[in-house]
């Protein structure tokens, strides 16, 4: 995905630069700008840590503090993505990031029909409390946390996270998890989804009904603008979706009876990085003070720490390309540079060979490292902010806010988010927009070097590499599943889903009776099965 | 002489929800003046089979991220054979090593376009083998 349209003249000159949100720029900024988009210091910046927090969420920003690092890893068995975190750790990283094979995310087992070819592929393969007792081994859960990229089956991750921790004596007040648990960009973008809108919906407050209550110290969803953008959306959707899903849990949490104050502090987003580098540094300044307004203005939430917008910055995948592929290296940096300097509290980097195959060890820790020069040698801990006050970017941060604004409004005319996606409203908009960028590209308009400019012509033998796939992962991983159902005690794992299916039924939260099923070691393609059954599957509205 | 409208099937076999791809190509061949059939994700090769059966589909068309594309193809062969389609042409899209296109070739696969091919060289690909199976 590339940057901008720029419309030139016979003699190379640009006479026109059209952000991919639609707003045209200026070749000059000047105090007039400022003027006439009403840019206020108090209302619009406020100080560096304070109310709407565009500047920064802490007063002095990376001084106090630099980002948190969370590279995605996992794969194969858990065995070799214990190995992976911990080599990830020695090298400084502060947090996991967990990937899970696509049974696991769609909530197969791994013997299941459906799973076969895709045990262990793209990330670890997990069928029961067992594999996360193996993949979280020695890791000081009480320090380093977890995020858990799962979201049809977020539930009954962040409940099996809870029994391993228990397990490995770690207080479930102790524990820092993740889950993603954003099933409305599935049905955006990714397209891991299960079950229909509104029961998957009801899942992931449950999940966030049961943080607030009993773990203290997990962030129980992580919203991703992130893939509805890898998706083709623009930046402007990609704030205005994450916003308005946002608000369709925060709904759902609140008909439980709780307050937002109660509970939005524990959002989190994860957010893209990729694209023209000013329009990406207003799409966060511009993010922070909308979510800031919207909790305080919409939800009445008073506590300042609450109406922070936390999450990833990061990733940049779509940026990447499969030609030339070593210019991934220096775009990542790039990205890396534009998370910084729109104040990212939390990042992670795409690795260079990503787009065309998984990560090797030696490129992800080419990642790790492009944060580290960006945060230690480059001087992106000097000072907060440091484009505050710029003409240009300060009216470009107004301008993408008054976009996210109007995109925010449509969706909530179509009912909401709910609504919008059961609808196929918003899938059909955003691969209309993919389509568009897709034929800009093709016509030139938009360049991405080394696929339509400084091309190697036929030289470019760059070819996309499927990563090595073992077969005896697959053996053993099942080998292992069936011997657990063979030696557990399958009284008690009945009991615990039975007890789950009727708590299901009864629209109790399924949190604490999912706890239960994976003490007593019931696999994700029971627990899962339980929800199919009573659920059933979506079906997707039509592109068209 | 009106060119009779090519109706299509684009399908998404398999647990991988990367729609991008086959969603857009499902625009470009609907602009070109195709009838796109768009399966939705998680398809098994036996659906697909059964929707290119009630749909009467002229080509069948799948799109695959999962590097699973040899396997998957192989299945869907069979079975249209089984069902009686083998004339009706099967062209596939998406994440496909250079390697694997004489492979693919070999097996049937009339058509195949990696990630990054233009639109107007898949409408045109589908066009020829959809005119060569009538």
């Amino acid at each position: 995905m590339g940057v901008a349209k720029y419309i030139k003249d016979e003699k190379d000159a640009i006479q026109e630069v059209i952000y991919q949100s639609g707003i045209q720029v200026k070749p000059v900024y000047t105090p007039k700008d400022l003027e006439e988009v009403g840019f206020e210091y108090e209302k619009d910046l406020g100080d560096p840590g304070e109310y709407p927090f565009t500047r920064s969420l802490h007063p002095q920003g990376y001084r106090t503090r630099a980002w948190t690092t969370r590279q995605y890893t996992g794969f194969g068995t858990p065995e070799e993505t214990n190995q992976r975190f911990k080599l990830m750790i020695s090298h400084g990283q502060t947090g996991l990031n967990v990937a899970f094979d696509l049974p696991t995310q769609m909530g197969y087992d791994s013997d299941d029909p459906k799973a076969l070819g895709e045990v262990g592929r793209v990330g670890m393969a997990v069928d029961s409390l067992r594999d996360f007792e193996t993949a979280f081994n020695g890791i000081p859960l009480d320090r380093i946390g977890s995020g858990l990229t799962i979201n049809a089956v977020a539930s009954i991750m962040l409940a099996m996270y809870q029994a391993m921790a228990e397990k490995f004596g770690y207080a479930k007040e102790k524990i820092s998890a993740t889950p993603q648990n954003d099933i409305l960009k599935e049905m955006i973008g990714r397209g891991a989804w299960v079950f229909p809108v509104e029961p998957a919906v009801r899942l992931v407050g449950d999940a966030i009904e049961y943080s607030v209550k009993e773990l203290p110290r997990c962030n129980p969803v992580s919203v991703c603008g992130y893939h509805i953008r890898e998706s083709g959306a623009n930046p402007v959707q990609e704030i205005a979706c994450a916003f308005e899903i946002a608000r369709a849990y925060i709904e759902n949490v609140m008909e439980r009876g709780l307050k937002a104050e109660d509970f939005v502090g524990r959002f989190s987003f994860n957010l893209n990085v990729f694209g023209n580098l000013w329009e990406q540094i207003a799409k966060f300044r511009a993010a922070r003070k909308l979510w800031a307004k919207m909790l305080k203005e919409d939800y009445g939430v008073q506590d300042k720490k609450k109406l922070f917008l936390r999450g990833l910055f990061g990733g940049g995948g779509s940026g990447l390309t499969k030609e030339q592929p070593e210019n991934n290296i220096i775009r990542g940096a790039f990205y890396a540079l534009g998370a910084a300097l729109s104040g990212a509290q939390t990042t992670a980097l795409c690795s260079f060979d990503e787009a065309y195959t998984i990560p090797t060890p030696r490129a992800a820790l080419l990642s790790l490292r492009t944060l580290g020069i960006i945060m230690d040698e480059v001087g992106l801990r000097d000072t907060v902010d440091p484009l505050a006050g710029s003409y240009f970017i300060e009216t470009l941060t107004k301008q993408m806010e008054d976009k996210i604004m109007e995109e925010m409004k449509q969706i909530e005319q179509k009912g909401g988010m709910v609504h919008a996606v059961a609808s196929g409203y918003i899938q059909r908009k955003v691969s209309q927009q993919a389509y568009e960028y897709e034929k800009g590209l093709q016509k030139g308009e938009y360049i991405k070097v080394g696929v339509n400019k400084y091309t190697d012509g036929d030289k470019d033998q760059t070819d996309v590499e499927l990563h090595e796939y073992n077969e005896q992962w697959v053996d053993k991983q099942i080998y292992s599943l069936k011997e657990l159902r063979r030696t557990r005690d399958n009284n008690e794992a009945s009991r615990t889903l039975k007890e789950l299916e009727k708590a299901t039924r009864d629209g109790k939260n399924v949190m604490p009776f999912l706890v239960d099923c994976c003490r007593a070691y019931a696999t994700v393609g029971e627990m899962a099965g339980v929800f199919r059954e009573i659920f059933g599957e979506w079906q997707e509205p039509s592109i068209f | 002489m009106v060119e009779r409208k090519i109706k299509i099937l684009v399908g998404k076999p398999g647990l991988d929800g990367h729609d991008r791809g086959a969603k857009i190509v499902a625009l470009a061949l609907r602009d070109a003046g195709m009838e796109v059939v768009y399966t939705g994700l998680h398809q098994s090769v036996d659906q697909i089979v059964r929707i290119a059966v009630q749909e009467a589909v002229d080509v069948v068309g799948l799109s695959i991220m999962s590097g699973a594309h040899i396997p998957i193809g192989q299945k869907l062969l069979v079975l249209m054979k089984q069902e009686g389609l083998e004339d009706i042409p099967v062209v596939v899209g998406g994440v496909i090593p250079k390697q694997d296109i004489p492979k693919l070739k070999e097996m049937g696969i009339q058509g195949v376009f990696p990630g990054g091919t233009p639109f107007d060289e898949i409408v045109a690909g589908i066009k020829n083998v959809a005119k060569k199976a009538a």
